[in-house]
Formats: C-alpha cells, structure tokens, sequence
C-alpha cells in the first residue's frame, strides 16, 4: 500500500529524515517509535504534504501513484489521513460544513455520488456515537474552544468519516487522559479493515496497549533503525530509547 | 469643486426659508476648510486630487428612467417601505410605500413634518468636514423617516440611491434624516448602486437621531462601480438609554471614504459600529469613526472588518473621545484585516482622547495573511486548495455580517460573499 524508499527531507536547509525506508502492506498497523526530534512528525507531515518540508530524495509510492507528486487535497482524496497533533483551530469555518465539503471531495475523487445535507446529517450522527463526540460540537466552529481531548477525539471522527485507506496517528495519544484514550483507540480499532491500514505515531508505548501494532520501528535521527513486533514497544518501554541509542552509536542502524 | 456645482445648481435653492442660513454657514464652512489634499491630517492616507479630474456637475435628473425590472437586483429582497433615488433625484414610480402605520416615510423634498427643521442639518453642517459641510450647502433630496414615540416598525425600511453610471463626473449628493422618537424602534438599510460604468461622485450624508430609549439598526451599503468616487457621513446622534446598531459595509467605488459618527449624548446609551470592508483592483476603502462619549455610563463596541486583495488600499481611522464628564465608559475598537496580496495595504490607526478617570477602553488592530496551518489542514482532508482559501476569507468576513440582524439583508450579503469568492 504505502512503500517508502530513501526518503530524505528536511526543512530550512536541516536535514531531518536520512534516506528512511518502511512498507505498509494492507491491513497493517505499524507503529513508529522514537525520542523527541528523531523525525517523527516530519515524516507525518512530509506523508500529508505540508510544503514547509523539503523532500531532497527517495520516493515514496502510495497504491501504485507517486505520494510525492501530489498536493495535499490529492492525497487526502487518494485515502491519505493525517490525525493531526495539534488540530488547528479555524474560527468561522462550521464543523459541519467543513467535514461535509471535505467528505464529498473525497467521494467525487472515488466516484461516488455527493451526500446530501439529510444523508450526511445520518452518517455523522452514528460516527459520533463511535467517538462518543458530543454532536454539539460539530455546531461550533473547527476545533475552536475545543478541550484537548475533543480536539483528539473529532481528528479520529473526522477519519471515521472519511474512511481512508492509511491513517497516520500523529501522537494522537498525547495530552489525553486513559479515558479518552481508550475511547480514541476503540474507535481506531472498530474502524480496522483488513484493506486499511494505519501508521502510529507515538513517543510512549501506552497507546499500543489499546491499538496493538502488527509492526514496530524505532527512528532515530531520521532512519529508521530497528524494526520488530509488538514486543519491542514493550522493551522500550522498560528499557528506554537510550539502549539503542547506545547500540546505534556502536554498530550503525540494523533491522 | 464648489464652484463647479455652484456653476449650475440643481434647484437646492428652491428651499425653504429656514434652511438657506443653514445652507449659506455650511459652504462657508467648505470654502474656509478647503478642498482636501493629503497634506490635511485627516486626509493623510486617502488622496482625493483624482476626484478633481473628472468634469465635476451637479447631478441632472436623469432622461432615461430606470425600470422596476432594472432595481431588481438590488432590493434585497425587501418588500416592505422603499424610497429609490436615482442620481439623487426622488423616484415615485421606483418607490414603494409599503405598510408602515407608525411611521412618515418619504423624500425630503416632499416632507412637511416638523421634525425636518428640528433637525436637519443640525447635526451634520456648519461644523462638519469639507464633503459633509457641502452637502449640507447643495444638497437636493434624500430620505426622510420619523418614528413615533414607543411605536415599532417591524418591516426595515430601504433607502435606495442607484447611480445611472451614465454621466460623467455627476456629483449626486443624498441627504438623508432619519428621526427615531422615545422608545421607539426602526431598522434601515440604506444601500449605493450604480447601473452603469462612467465615473460620477456621491456625496452622501445621514443623519440619524435617537431619542431616549429608541433602538435603530442602520445598515448601510455601498457597491458603486469601480469609477465612482464616493464620499459618505453618518451621524447618529443618541440620547439616553438609545440603542444604535450601525454597519457599514463598502465593497464598491474607485475611492469611498466613509465618516461613521457617534455621539452618545446621554446617559446609558450604547453604539454599536460595525463595518466591512473589501477591496480589489486598485480600490481604496477609508472608514474614519469617531464615537464621542459625553455622557456618563455609556457604551460603545466598534468592530470592523478589512479584506484587501490584488492593489487596494484600505483606511481605518478610529477615534474616540472620552468627556470629562463620562465617567464609567465601556469604550471598545477592533480593526482586523486580511491582506490576500503583497500589493495590499491598509493604514490602520486608533485614537483616543480620553478626559474622564474612571472609564475602561480598549483597542487593537491586526493585520495579516490566511493562516498557512489552517490552508494545510483544510487541504488535508480533500479540500483544494483555492476552495479552502475561499472557505477561510469566507469566514472572516462572515464575522461581520453575522452581526447584521436584518435578516434578508444579511443573506444577501452571504451571497455576494459567495460569488465574490467563487473565483479566488
């Protein structure tokens, strides 16, 4: 579904990811690991388009299209879904509208029919429950005056909506207290499909306890440098990052 | 300027007897003031010399009549009482009475209330600004509407001045009074059209007065073609416990400059000054507002809204007094605008002048781009880009006209906002 291939990018001239690789196959959840600054949400960024970042090399193939090669609307209507670590607020922009307009871009770009006001007002209010998303919110404007944790919640809603094919978590963990992270992770989870996959990204294991991964990878300075099962989230949540920290500076990356 | 309309008067001096000393203090007033250059203080940001190119007249009344058919566009939708002015000249056939029981409705020209030489030009006249001062001195006709005392007026009231477009350098100067009694309530939309292309002037004046307790909403719209110059004063004059909700909101005209005025002349009252501007081309749009507190306790909010795109330059000049007397004033300005191009500019500037101790007032103003992380996550979940771009000036200037409670009105206006963005 998604391979990336010596992706290097950066921003204001600072290299950030070093010829990155990793493959997500169909129905997979990968989690990507690793201290603060290792690249984390640049790849999440780099992966949705955000054009602060350069991409000075590799590649990046997305169900056979070049990722690279297309803006951020493009991606987005291909299935590409960013579960933001800070929503941005957009005062004046209704909820409702927004998610609506987004929704039937998405259909228009796979070639279904548009939802009208009625059937769309249907699908958000079983997609709320999912959540456990006040439909209250989605009255006021984007994000705007929302708790942290509402903020977390309506990023995960707004992707049951959408029903990507890859859904990147970017620490949508963090700021979340147990509950709402096990309300965030069952709605990830009731969402799986065995055509969809998801990339987490996360600093902390906990969140992997709710969303169990198929696959695990450590980045670190920007590569990846080892990869394992569900088992190695464990390990690092006992033994820290700074093992391979350690081990890296000793022998280089290995998988 | 004042010789040229002098030249050849378009009946002003058929008036009535107690307004030609009015008339006469008032174009000594202009004349003394003199035309104004960019070298006056007020007149620092907004250069009118252009307006001196055109073959400046006064406005005839025009030989081709304009059609029910023609005005459609501009009602709003309204169906209640209208007055349609065309180059300043009264309109029976365009006009409509509607059913208003507590209210006088017509033209100046036409009116024998008393209230007209109570108040007339005497709030805006021997003392005003060089535009305000002429129009006080040659101006023909214009709106009159004069509220009883407790009665409510629930259909707005339109006041429709439409530009044939046809003349070049026209000078149409409206004059309009609006007299709202005790207690009383009125909505108004005052609205400045154009039909054709050619350059012409308008130089309007509104004076509105509040007695104790009225409420008055007064909208005012200007959507002149890009050749008109347009010159505007809105006075309100509020007693005590008065309520006025004013909006301006200008999108049209080569150059409009715009003097929206308060004066909260009683205790307890409150004016509201909204505006919104937006700009295009090589339009400039100039709002200077003074809301003047002289009594105690009163309040004032004054929110206006700027969108500047391709060359267009924007002006906001917000003064308020504070009296020595207004003690306990809740005095409150917010200037925002939105430059879509790096040729876009806006001079922005507040001042107050505040005289009494115990008073609370507060200003800001921001300027600034569409926000790049709200572009990005709009775009991140399949919006394009144009369209989110669309949906976010959309909702600043949505902002504003949400504050309009007129309601056709304010659809109206959400639908110009939508054609206007269609294309961005």
């Amino acid at each position: 579904m998604l391979d990336i291939k010596n992706l290097s990018a950066g921003v204001d001239g600072k290299q950030i990811l070093k010829s990155l690789n990793l493959k997500i196959g169909p129905g997979e959840v990968h989690a990507i690991m690793g201290p603060n600054g290792s690249g984390k949400s640049t790849l999440a960024q780099v992966l949705a388009g955000k054009n602060d970042y350069e991409v000075t090399g590799g590649a990046v193939v997305f169900n056979g299209a070049d990722l690279l090669d297309m803006k951020p609307e493009e991606r987005a209507r291909a299935g590409i879904f960013l579960a933001f670590q800070y929503p941005v607020e957009i005062p004046g922009v209704n909820s409702t509208y927004f998610l609506k307009a987004a929704l039937n871009e998405c259909r228009k770009a796979r070639g279904e029919s548009e939802l009208d006001a009625i059937e769309f007002l249907a699908l958000v209010k079983n997609k709320t429950k999912l959540l456990e998303l006040d439909p209250a919110l989605l009255n006021r404007p984007v994000n705007e005056g929302f708790s942290g944790g509402e903020k977390k919640r309506n990023e995960i809603f707004q992707m049951a909506v959408l029903e990507p094919k890859l859904a990147i978590l970017d620490e949508t963990d963090s700021g979340l207290d147990i509950d709402a992270l096990r309300i965030v992770a069952g709605g990830v989870n009731k969402l799986r499909r065995p055509d969809n996959s998801a990339l987490v990204i996360t600093h902390y294991q906990r969140l992997l306890n709710y969303i169990v991964p198929d696959f695990v990878h450590v980045l670190l300075h920007g590569r990846i440098v080892r990869s394992g099962g569900k088992e190695l989230a464990l390990e690092l949540e006992q033994r820290g990052y700074d093992w391979i920290i350690e081990e890296v500076a000793k022998n280089g990356a290995k998988s | 300027m004042i010789d040229a309309l002098l030249a050849a008067p378009n009946g002003s001096g058929s008036d009535l007897a107690w307004l030609q000393p009015l008339r006469a203090a008032a174009l000594e007033r202009s004349r003394a003031l003199g035309f104004p250059t960019i070298k006056h203080e007020e007149w620092r940001f907004t250069n009118m010399a252009p307006l001196l190119q055109l073959p400046l007249h006064p406005a005839r009344d025009p030989a081709k009549p304009v059609s029910l058919e023609d005005l459609k566009p501009f009602t709003f939708g309204l169906e209640g009482p209208r007055l349609v002015f065309v180059d300043g000249y009264f309109s029976g056939a365009l006009s409509a009475k509607g059913k208003v029981a507590d209210a006088r409705i017509g033209n100046l020209r036409a009116e024998k209330s008393p209230d007209v030489e109570k108040h007339l030009a005497r709030y805006v006249g021997s003392k005003a600004e060089y535009f305000a001062a002429l129009n006080a001195a040659l101006f023909h006709d214009g709106g009159f509407v004069s509220v009883a005392a407790g009665k409510v007026v629930e259909q707005p009231i339109h006041l429709l001045f439409i530009a044939t477009g046809q003349d070049e350098g026209a000078v149409v100067q409206p004059r309009n009074l609006i007299v709202a009694g005790p207690r009383s309530e009125v909505k108004i939309l005052e609205s400045y059209v154009s039909l054709g292309g050619a350059a012409q002037v308008t130089n309007a004046v509104t004076e509105l007065v509040l007695g104790e307790g009225a409420r008055v909403e007064h909208c005012r719209y200007q959507d002149e073609n890009d050749q008109t110059f347009h010159i505007a004063t809105v006075q309100g004059q509020q007693d005590r416990d008065s309520r006025w909700l004013s909006h301006s909101v200008a999108v049209g005209g080569r150059l409009a400059r715009n003097h929206i005025n308060s004066i909260l002349n009683g205790s307890g009252a409150e004016g509201i000054l909204n505006g919104l501007y937006m700009g295009r081309g090589e339009q400039t749009i100039d709002h200077h507002t003074v809301v003047d507190h002289a009594q105690p306790r009163c309040e004032s909010h004054e929110y206006y809204h700027g969108i500047l795109a391709d060359k267009s330059h924007g002006v906001f000049n917000g003064k308020i007094f504070v009296r020595q007397d207004a003690q306990k004033t809740n005095a409150k300005q917010t200037n925002r605008n939105l430059l879509l191009s790096d040729n876009a500019a806006i001079d922005t500037k507040p001042q107050l002048e505040i005289f009494a101790d115990d008073v609370k007032c507060t200003h800001g103003a921001t300027i600034g781009q569409l926000s790049e992380e709200a572009l990005f996550y709009l775009q991140a979940r399949g919006i394009g880009y144009d369209n989110a771009k669309r949906m976010l000036i959309r909702a600043f200037a949505s902002d504003m006209v949400d504050r309009i409670n007129l309601e056709p009105v304010r659809t109206a206006l959400e639908e110009m906002l939508t054609k206007r963005f269609a294309a961005a």
